[in-house]
């Protein structure tokens, strides 16, 4: 089981959460463009990292807020969580 | 908004006051339950930076905005208003009041990026207090409640036996400093969380009281 510090609630336990995957994917500005494994690897094509990995988590039944969180997944434990739009804690991702 | 005639708590075919009569008097009783059905419940949005919607929401019901994360201002007698997100609260009336306090926010965020939603039907409350209060709610939720970190005043969003709950601590007494909290739950979940607190209380020993 997860504590998970919630930005805005503080820390509280993993079932209160759902995750989010991946986070900092950004949708491509002119979808038209690009080509079909262009489009493939924004849709599909995920990091699996062995580290910190920088994803999204979402406090459903807390405040219902989605904000990121570095975790390391080879240990499960939590460097930081930030706001949606801010940059990620020194030495994670 | 439904006609008061047919308001119906999701509980009532529990028939709580006909437990009131057969429980008797309240005075060994370690865990205290009672539902408050029917409460006003108004979900506002709004920017919580821009103070002409704080202001306009404060100067139409006399409550301030609470901004800080798991707290309730006002009187929670009367209308009250519960912290649900930085930009999200819950506002709360005695039976009956929601509508005027539905249209005097609505007429004080009129031309504002805000919106007020009536939900008054959605949840019901069921307040929980005694010796043991406390102890029950510990059973089936994680947030810590302890009196230094969780009191009068503070509510929490969270999960209580795995139903989706509002918490908010309205009182403690002032000499025994024993906890009064209400529980808002999802009219269908509201049979479940009851029985759940009774079966979680019996240790201690349940009894029903009025609102």
């Amino acid at each position: 089981m997860l504590l998970i510090p919630c930005p805005w609630c503080g820390e509280r336990e993993e079932t209160e959460f759902h995750h989010g995957g991946e986070a900092h994917i950004e949708r491509p500005k002119d979808p038209d463009k690009l080509s079909d494994e262009e489009w493939a690897d924004y849709l599909f094509m995920r990091k699996n990292t062995k580290g910190v990995y920088l994803e999204r988590w979402v406090h459903q039944y807390g405040c219902r807020r989605w904000f990121n969180v570095a975790r390391n997944t080879a240990t499960n434990e939590i460097v930081g969580a930030y706001k949606m739009g801010k940059k990620p804690p020194k030495g994670a991702g | 908004m439904v006609d008061p005639y047919l308001r119906q708590s999701p509980l009532a075919h529990l028939h709580l006051d006909a437990r009131v009569a057969s429980d008797g008097g309240l005075t060994d009783a370690a865990v205290i339950l009672a539902e408050l059905p029917h409460r006003g419940q108004l979900l506002l949005r709004g920017d919580t930076g821009n103070p002409t919607f704080r202001d306009a929401v404060e100067k139409a019901i006399k409550t301030g905005l609470p901004t800080t994360a798991g707290t309730v201002s006002g009187s929670s007698k009367g209308t009250h208003i519960i912290w649900q997100g930085p930009d999200e609260w819950l506002v709360v009336t005695k039976p009956g009041a929601e509508e005027k306090t539905k249209k005097a926010l609505f007429l004080a965020i009129a031309n504002q990026h805000a919106a007020v939603t009536d939900l008054s039907e959605s949840r019901t409350v069921i307040r929980i207090t005694g010796d043991n209060a406390r102890e029950v709610l510990m059973k089936g939720c994680s947030v810590d409640l302890h009196p230094r970190v969780f009191g009068p005043g503070h509510c929490a969003e969270t999960l209580l036996a795995q139903a989706h709950v509002i918490l908010h601590q309205t009182v403690a007494h002032k000499t025994s400093g024993i906890p009064t909290y209400e529980i808002y739950v999802y009219r269908s979940f509201a049979e479940y969380l009851w029985t759940w607190l009774e079966d979680a209380g019996r240790e201690f020993g349940v009894k029903v009281a009025t609102a």
